[in-house]
């Protein structure tokens, strides 16, 4: 059965509370998840006063002043702090989003909640465990497949074919939306989730591939595709704009072709 | 702590493969819940004629081809359709296979149970039973 409440060791409990320094200027308290498997404790939250004054405007900035200046041992992936490596996907404010594109101005409240990605094991802080999640892309084949023998320059195609790929191939695989999915939460393990089926529309729809149909063969499943029911919370909050559940609708309307 | 898994990730992921079917249910599915909108309003309007009329003239409103048919069609498709949802519902939250197959099961034996009932009850009326 699905399990509305946490297991019994990864209940959260308060944790620590680290003040801003006298003479902070402007401060806001950012409430973290925090969890370390090797201290055989529960995950807690630990309460941060930031002076806001003294860090950039993101909540990545924030995350990183509060590991420089208060706590070494927070825990949380970042690289290239502009949106595009998909490393600091977090769930800020009750919204999975990048934390290096969210401002801590536009969290709502005096208390900014920060927790890893919903529904993932957690490796520690606010490192979740993508392993499932990677392979499931990998699961799709998101290359070109071809029996035509290769073109002694490049595949062509027409810069309408080229134009369907818009909205797909932007894609940063930062698991915002599959996160986001209750279907992905109740069954990871056979919905493939919305960043999956995104990338296998992505394959599906351009001109060059040659294993349409095969494509569509692998995604015919109750569960590997029609477990969405388009919820759509996958489009809300993907930090690139994208629409995974529309690319999920235009598999099902393909599938249907074959049918109808 | 769980169990430890020693499956590769790929394996989870590609888990038994696809089923291959899925598509036929989707459309049946969205075409019973598209002809349950007109056949609603239908049977509002039915609801609200039969009020108006006594025992004699609401069986002879019954027994009009039109109005029967009408009616059988939206009780098929409406405890079918249910039969569909709950199915739905339950693969989403009941992940132990004994369970989730009996509460498919049950699901269809209740769902088909009571259409039967009422597709029944209706065919006495139209038929000159009752």
């Amino acid at each position: 059965m699905v399990e509305f409440r946490l297991p019994r060791n990864s209940r959260i409990t308060g944790g620590k509370h680290f003040p801003a320094p006298a003479g902070a200027g402007k401060v806001k308290t950012f409430k973290v998840y925090r969890y370390d498997p090797d201290s055989g404790q529960n995950p807690r939250w630990d309460t941060y006063d930031v002076d806001t004054s003294q860090c950039g405007p993101m909540v990545l900035d924030v995350l990183i002043h509060i590991k420089n200046t208060m706590d070494p041992t927070l825990t949380f992936r970042r690289s290239c702090r502009e949106g595009i490596c998909g490393s600091c996907a977090m769930n800020i404010a009750g919204r999975n989003t990048l934390a290096c594109i969210h401002g801590h101005d536009e969290c709502p409240g005096d208390k900014v909640a920060i927790s890893p990605l919903p529904h993932m094991p957690v490796v520690k802080d606010l490192v979740p465990d993508l392993t499932l999640f990677y392979a499931q892309y990998a699961s799709v084949e998101p290359w070109l497949h071809t029996e035509t023998p290769e073109p002694q320059k490049e595949w062509r195609q027409s810069p309408e074919d080229r134009e369907k790929l818009d909205g797909l191939y932007e894609c940063i695989l930062c698991a915002c939306c599959s996160t986001s999915c209750p279907s992905y939460w109740w069954n990871q393990e056979k919905y493939l989730g919305p960043a999956a089926l995104l990338h296998a529309y992505r394959w599906i729809i351009d001109s060059r591939d040659e294993a349409t149909g095969e494509r569509l063969d692998d995604l015919e499943d109750p569960f590997k595709l029609y477990r969405c029911h388009t919820i759509m919370n996958c489009a809300q909050v993907c930090p690139k704009g994208l629409n995974p559940a529309k690319a999920i609708a235009e598999v099902k309307k393909m599938l249907a072709d074959r049918v109808v | 702590m769980g169990k430890p898994d020693f499956r590769t990730p790929m394996s989870r992921a590609r888990g038994l493969g696809a089923a291959h079917h899925g598509a036929a249910e989707w459309l049946s599915n969205g075409l019973m819940a598209a002809a349950l909108v007109p056949l609603t309003l239908w049977m509002v309007f039915a609801v609200l004629r039969l009020a108006q009329l006594d025992y004699y003239g609401a069986v002879q409103w019954i027994r009009s081809p039109v109005n029967v048919s009408l009616m059988v069609l939206t009780v098929v498709i409406a405890f079918a359709h249910m039969h569909h949802g709950m199915r739905v519902v339950i693969e989403d939250y009941v992940h132990q296979r004994l369970g989730k197959l009996g509460a498919v099961a049950l699901s269809l034996f209740v769902s088909g149970l009571a259409g039967a009932l009422t597709v029944f009850s209706i065919l006495k009326v139209a038929l000159g039973g009752a």
